[in-house]
């Protein structure tokens, strides 16, 4: 700390500016990238296996075409639904006078902690012939999603500087137009991270959409593995997945662009006057009322029901305790670990933007858009030939969920460093901290809600993982989705129920950390 | 920078988090220590069963093999078929001992890849010889028969089908469900294509696409079928039975109906175990397989609540099911089922899937 700068002699440490990136933050950064591209490698071992005949009769047949048209345009429509309704939501509780705007932040970020196929489950048996296919799809995730969009959506809202609405206020512009040319703008990196993050899981996602009956490429790989153990044609077909997401990843960082956020100090210190809803008020609670009860209301709704119907229904025995503990444990390690192995890239990726760092950001969400099942056979073919002892720990599956929700990690850290300025850091420099302690003692403290935002989002998302943890973890253990999935595929909703609700019970904490920290951003 | 109270905050809360962090990784890694030692030095008085059975029926049959041999048994419960390819991916290390599977297709897939080891003799004599492997090296278990499930409100019992082909023809236009990718719909396939020829089966598969609703399991199917979303749906007995036990009797509104006898739909389907070749516990598998099969464990599947039908040592079902004996089923065997990839090109080239 304090030795750093008396063994400096030299106020300006060479190479502080644009010079090349310390070797140790490379070092760490290519770890990651690696450690997600190892079921990138599996699946293009797996496919070499297949012939070019058989390739091209899998490949080109009318089915892809409509997979292929499913997938598009179901990611269509859910990302713009998503990016509007988290908008929409976001800009209600931090901008108006809509009341009671902590409970609303609780309730629009609780449905993160809904796993997929259990809202899925309870849509489809409310009503399972309105709610299937591409319509059933479209409101299920919708419903699971927005959050992605809403929490950065609401971040940046409240971090935000009056002023500049103010500004653009005085020159003429009316409240539509400011809203769309200069409050828009300023959620440009939420809303395509989040965005970006729901396109990922959209591909990968197969519960959800095996329930409602809504084919995509994920439901489709799933079935080869299922009906054929045919691990080359899946592996085929994830070589598609891995091709959209390409498109996806490059899209993404080509709209972001290199427009600078940052900014020293934070603006006025001042509250911001919300706009007052006046009688627009109840049209506004409605609204934003209707897309809790729906994306909240409904599944919690249908575990009650099941809880208090369900023949199976009895006391759930005390292995619920073990499971819930089980989940806990794994989601907190994942949690850490994501963060951790995330914070090199995103820092090489932010501060030491080329051509081979941005390659490394990007490859590192490209696993993500694999089915779990994918990602959870690639650990399982290399942890058991290369580090046996670590087969079927919980070590291994923690790794798993480190690879599946990197990219939850990576947005939520990007988001934060992006506004930190350089500048301080440099300052830092002159003043003979070397580059590991000028980021420790000042860029730190300054992302430190990103990267809790980051742990708590791979938190919600680890606990309520189901394919890989079923083929992952440890023989005899449970955890709370297991469990869940066990009786529910054996038709015992009752003794289902009580674990789907525990998962959503052990999210809440997680939750009220992302809500913590929107208010620490609040001025 | 403004020295404002709140950047300080977070700061704290850092080296809080990272503490309280630090100490969940040593926990848990402690503990994935402990499981790994209790499983790597579990000797011969434990086995690892993988089973894609029935949760319920497989912990209330491992506990008694336990109480009865001193045997431990790690069970780990999935789907058969997530299992079966954990097993292909594992090759010869996997750590499992016993593959209990829930159709014959999964045990064949292994058996063609070499994975599992022949049965003991004494243990397949226990059951009839067309429900075990050709190959010997599974044996069958339990059994359960292909049904077709109708809402009772929706078809009358004069219209119900004798074949399991008239559900292609016009009369069941938008009345039909079926799930293409469970595990359980392959064997009707292959039973059609060996009773009927390919070309049959494959315009089978595509009167019944246009006809019917595509489910994802055989679970959502039953119970759709019994709220009355679908007339009727194809499934085996057993899915029937447990949602009754779930919903509660008065609130059935389904029934079943048996094809005709020898007819394709009239197939038996059998769930086997077997050992695998790569097993370090290969006595006290062999021993897990001979329980399954000998009159204890029979009549735990006899009563239990998966409503299977015991295939060994002469147990019938105490359940008050359509007696085994007077299932009617098809001339198929156990090799005319195949692996699951004719069935699958079908069903790709019909575009089901």
């Amino acid at each position: 700390m304090a030795t750093a700068s008396s063994t400096s002699p030299l106020p300006v440490p060479p190479r502080l500016r644009r010079g090349s990136p310390p070797r140790g933050l490379v070092l760490a950064a290519v770890g990651t990238a690696a450690l997600t591209l190892l079921p990138l490698v599996f699946v293009v071992i797996e496919a070499r296996t297949i012939s070019w005949g058989a390739a091209v009769d899998l490949l080109i047949r009318p089915r892809v075409a409509s997979l292929l048209t499913n997938t598009l345009t179901l990611l269509v429509a859910v990302t713009l639904l998503c990016m509007v309704l988290g908008v929409a939501a976001a800009w209600c509780v931090e901008r108006t006078s809509l009341p009671g705007r902590r409970i609303w932040t609780m309730l629009l970020v609780l449905p993160l902690g809904v796993p997929e196929f259990v809202n899925s489950f309870s849509w489809v048996s409310l009503d399972a012939t309105r709610f299937q296919g591409f319509r059933g799809a479209l409101l299920v995730t919708t419903l699971s999603y927005y959050p992605f969009i809403y929490l950065p959506a609401a971040a940046a809202l409240r971090g935000s500087d009056p002023a500049l609405e103010e500004a653009a206020r005085s020159l003429g512009l009316g409240p539509w137009r400011t809203f769309w040319r200069v409050t828009l703008p300023q959620l440009r990196v939420a809303i395509l991270g989040g965005g970006l993050i729901i396109a990922l899981h959209l591909l990968a996602e197969y519960g959800a959409f095996a329930t409602l009956r809504f084919p995509t490429f994920a439901t489709e790989i799933f079935a080869e593995y299922q009906l054929g153990f045919d691990g080359a044609s899946a592996a085929l077909l994830s070589l598609v997945v891995v091709v959209l997401s390409v498109v996806f990843l490059a899209g993404e960082l080509g709209l972001i662009g290199r427009t600078r956020y940052a900014r020293i100090g934070s603006g006025a210190a001042r509250a911001r006057r919300p706009l007052d809803l006046g009688r627009a008020t109840p049209v506004a609670v409605a609204g934003v009322g209707l897309l809790v009860a729906l994306a909240l209301g409904v599944p919690v709704a249908t575990l009650v029901y099941w809880l208090i119907h369900g023949g199976s229904t009895t006391l759930p025995s005390a292995s619920i305790l073990g499971a819930a503990g089980t989940t806990f444990a794994l989601s907190a390690a994942a949690a850490l670990l994501t963060a951790l192995i995330a914070l090199p890239v995103a820092v090489l990726a932010v501060r030491h933007r080329s051509r081979v760092s941005m390659l490394l950001e990007r490859s590192a969400y490209l696993a993500r858009a694999l089915p779990g099942i994918v990602i959870a056979l690639a650990l399982i073919s290399f942890s058991i030939r290369l580090v046996h002892p670590l087969y079927q720990t919980q070590t291994l599956l923690v790794v798993a969920y480190a690879i599946l929700f990197l990219p939850l990690a990576l947005v939520a850290i990007r988001g934060t460093l992006v506004q930190v300025p350089p500048r301080l850091e440099e300052v830092a420099r002159t003043l003979g901290l070397r580059p590991l302690g000028a980021f420790r003692r000042v860029t730190l403290p300054l992302i430190a809600p990103g990267l809790g935002a980051a742990a708590a989002l791979v938190f919600l998302s680890a606990a309520t993982e189901l394919t890989a943890t079923l083929l992952l973890r440890p023989t005899g253990s449970e955890t709370l989705a297991t469990q869940f999935w066990n009786y529910q595929t054996s038709l015992a909703f009752g003794a289902a129920a009580p674990y789907a609700a525990l998962m959503v019970g052990i999210c809440a904490p997680a939750t009220y950390f992302l809500i913590r920290r929107l208010d620490t951003l609040a001025t | 920078m403004n020295p404002r109270h709140r950047r300080r905050i977070p700061a704290a809360a850092v080296v809080l988090a990272g503490v309280l962090a630090a100490a969940v990784l040593a926990a848990v890694l402690a503990g994935c220590g402990g499981s790994s030692s209790s499983t790597g030095g579990a000797g011969a008085g434990s086995i690892t069963v993988y089973s894609g059975q029935h949760q319920q029926t497989a912990t209330t049959l491992t506990n008694d093999f336990r109480a009865r041999t001193g045997i431990s048994v790690n069970l780990r419960s999935s789907d058969e078929a997530a299992l079966a390819n954990q097993i292909l991916h594992e090759g010869g290390e996997s750590p499992a001992d016993v593959f209990y599977a829930e159709n014959p297709p999964a045990l064949t897939v292994l058996s063609h890849q070499g994975l599992l080891a022949p049965t003991d003799p004494t243990t397949l004599a226990k059951v009839p010889t067309r429900y075990d492997s050709p190959r010997r090296d599974w044996v069958g278990v339990s059994a359960r028969s292909a049904v077709l499930v109708y809402n009772t409100g929706k078809v009358t019992t004069a219209a119900l089908p004798a074949s399991l082909t008239d559900l292609a023809g016009p009369a069941w236009k938008g009345r039909i469900g079926f799930a293409p990718t469970e595990t359980d719909f392959q064997p009707l396939i292959a039973a059609l294509v060996k009773l009927r020829g390919q070309a049959a089966a494959k315009s089978w598969l595509d009167g019944l696409k246009s006809n019917g609703k595509v489910y994802d399991d055989n679970e959502t199917l039953v119970a759709a079928v019994n709220r009355g979303d679908v007339a009727a749906g194809l499934i085996d007995h057993y899915y029937w039975y447990r949602l009754r036990d779930e919903v509660g009797a008065a609130k059935v509104r389904s029934a079943l109906h048996y094809f005709a006898p020898a007819d394709p739909g009239a197939l038996v389907d059998v769930s086997g175990a077997a050992v695998l070749k790569s097993s370090h516990h290969a006595a006290a598998a062999q021993r897990f397989l001979a329980y399954l099969v000998s009159p204890p464990a029979q009549e735990i599947i006899a009563r239990s609540e998966s409503y299977e039908y015991p295939l060994g040592s002469g147990v019938t079902t105490a359940k008050p099911l359509r007696p085994f004996s007077e299932l009617r089923p098809p001339a198929v065997g156990i090799d005319d089922l195949g692996d699951g990839r004719a069935s699958l090109m079908l069903l790709q080239q019909v575009g089901l899937i």
